[in-house]
């Protein structure tokens, strides 16, 4: 499972303060926390905190300065995506997101090559959120198509199928489960394929039981990647037991601990 | 026609710890040769696919008592030499051509002859100073006089860099203080069983030990006595490590000679069954088959006994390493 920290946004008030301040403090906290929590990947993002690429770079850089973990550039805007990818220090990447937009695609497809990136790519057009399996699925093929034909081996391309809150459109859940099925289909090896999970748990009450149950019904569909709360201990419980029942990991009576000891070995 | 040959190459993305055995002078202890063991990044022998950088190699097997069970053709080449563990190590390096000795303190078992944690020190430093080749220093087999030999042992061979075995998930507190205090190896057995492997591992991590000073031993059976489950357990072991589990990425042992010369097919002799033929012949066959199978589940270290089923054994490595046809 790889698993991809949502801490360094700015949509969290700490973080938005602290881009605004250049305050690097609670950047390279967060940075820190999640790394040692077995974040696969740091995503930072800029959100409606700035629009200047410059401070992009400048949320990359710090978190460079604290951790060797791979960063997630995310930003819809391709500017303050590209000052990202340049302030990176040669380690792994993830550019986070396209669409299934050609324009972008033809964009951000060489950089992910130039900088040796991952690409995820969310399945929406401009026709704005899918509404079934089929349309995730018709996105996520022309996206996975664009980036194989661009130069990434289908390792390097991750699909979200777009989750949606289950308190507000409590209809997607099953055509987000049935389009992560269908990615899988894709090739061999097939992409790896990712939600934003907080999402679905979007003004619930029973939040974390939400997300772990969403997470392991998906996982038996073929998801194997996550931006989440990874110091959420029960979803991480949650994703050992599932690798665990899936076969992907040997048990051990400790395997909980295992899977995370293992990321810091 | 032509005929198209599907690529079947993997990229595997996490490589096997690489281990060295043995220090030398200038690395604080008195061997004249080490060893370095694992760093695959490929399935045993896929030179086309990935590197085996090591090559596997032969421990031989010394004991701190005459062996009286040994069978005779597996006594006779070391008959002379037995009542003096550096005489028989030193033959096993020197004439046979042992890669390391492996030093089982069978004496100190409680059910046997008692000896006691002096006589284990001292001969432990007997062998360290008849050859200059790595030791593995094995233990009686009861946890609790184990516990009780190994501190005075492990001092004895401080900076030599060896390899003490095994912990277990029972037992691994006393041993994982003394690798951490006086800088050697471990072997972390586990009874044919995958899981067990995987959490002895993992206990031994949790108390600080690191995974790049662990060697897996699963249990080895002999040729016909359930080779197949441990191959099957090793072989599978080996992908999880190249796939990314590093809790279980290490270089694996197998105890060959002991369990070889524990069955009939190797000991019985040409009296008893006429039909099996030259038992001086048979019983190295069977030990170097043996030694061979585990090679190819990724066998790091081989524990073995007889002198020709060592020889076999080591040519075969260097064809299989590709340096012979």
């Amino acid at each position: 499972m790889i698993l991809i920290g949502e801490r360094v946004n700015a949509g969290f008030k700490d973080i938005a303060r602290a881009i605004q301040q250049k305050d690097s403090e609670p950047v390279k906290s967060w940075a820190k926390k999640q790394a040692e929590q077995g974040a696969d990947y740091i995503d930072v993002n800029i959100g409606a905190a700035s629009k200047k690429p410059e401070d992009m770079a400048w949320l990359v850089k710090t978190v460079q300065e604290t951790v060797s973990t791979k960063i997630s550039v995310d930003s819809t805007n391709v500017e303050i995506m590209a000052a990202g990818l340049e302030a990176l220090d040669g380690r792994g990447a993830l550019i986070n997101s396209t669409t299934a937009d050609p324009g972008k695609l033809e964009t951000l497809v060489p950089l992910a090559v130039k900088h040796n990136a991952s690409l995820l790519g969310v399945a929406m057009d401009e026709r704005g959120s899918p509404p079934n399996a089929d349309r995730r699925v018709e996105n996520g093929a022309m996206i996975f198509a664009m980036a194989t034909d661009g130069g990434l081996e289908p390792d390097r391309v991750i699909l979200d199928p777009i989750l949606m809150p289950v308190k507000f459109m409590q209809e997607q859940a099953p055509h987000v489960l049935e389009a992560i099925a269908q990615f899988t289909l894709l090739s061999d090896p097939p992409p790896h394929i990712s939600v934003g999970l907080s999402n679905i748990a979007s003004k619930v009450t029973e939040r974390g039981l939400i997300i772990r149950t969403f997470l392991v019904m998906a996982m038996a569909r073929g998801l194997d990647a996550a931006i989440c709360n990874v110091m959420d201990d029960d979803m991480i419980a949650a994703i050992a037991t599932a690798e665990l029942i899936l076969n992907k990991e040997i048990y051990s009576d400790s395997y909980v601990h295992a899977f995370q000891a293992r990321r810091g070995l | 026609m032509t005929v198209q040959i599907p690529e079947v190459k993997k990229a595997w993305t996490n490589p096997i710890n690489a281990m060295t055995i043995g220090a030398a002078g200038e690395e604080g202890g008195t061997r004249t040769s080490t060893i370095t063991i694992g760093g695959e990044t490929t399935i045993p022998f896929y030179h086309f696919e990935g590197e085996m950088p090591n090559s596997p190699v032969v421990a031989m097997e010394v004991w701190d008592i005459v062996p009286t069970e040994w069978p005779d053709p597996v006594r006779e080449p070391f008959a002379d030499v037995m009542a003096d563990p550096g005489a028989w190590a030193k033959r096993c390096v020197d004439e046979y051509g042992a890669d390391l000795i492996c030093l089982r303190l069978k004496g100190c078992d409680p059910n046997g002859e008692n000896k006691s944690a002096e006589d284990a020190t001292a001969a432990t430093k007997r062998v360290l100073e008849s050859v200059g080749v790595p030791l593995i220093i094995w233990g009686c087999g009861n946890t609790d006089k184990d516990n009780e030999i190994f501190p005075p042992v492990a001092e004895a061979a401080s900076g030599e860099n060896c390899l003490l075995g095994t912990i277990t998930e029972d037992n691994y507190k006393t041993l994982t203080a003394l690798g951490t205090a006086y800088n050697h190896k471990l072997i972390a057995e586990s009874p044919v069983d995958i899981n067990m492997a995987k959490q002895v591992n993992i206990l031994a991590l949790d108390v600080g030990f690191p995974a790049e000073s662990i060697l897996i031993y699963p249990s080895t059976g002999a040729l016909g006595y359930g080779i197949e489950y441990v191959y099957s357990i090793m072989e599978r072991l080996r992908i999880a490590g190249l796939k990314g589990d590093k809790v279980v990425a290490m270089p694996i042992l197998c105890d060959i000679g002991i369990e070889v010369w524990g069955v009939k097919e190797a000991k019985a002799p040409q009296s008893e069954v006429p039909e099996w033929g030259d038992a001086t012949l048979r019983g190295p066959l069977w030990e170097a088959a043996t030694a061979y199978v585990y090679l190819l589940a990724g066998a790091d270290v081989l524990i073995m006994r007889h002198p020709e089923a060592v020889r076999m054994t080591k040519e075969t490595i260097g064809h299989l390493m590709g340096g012979g046809s």
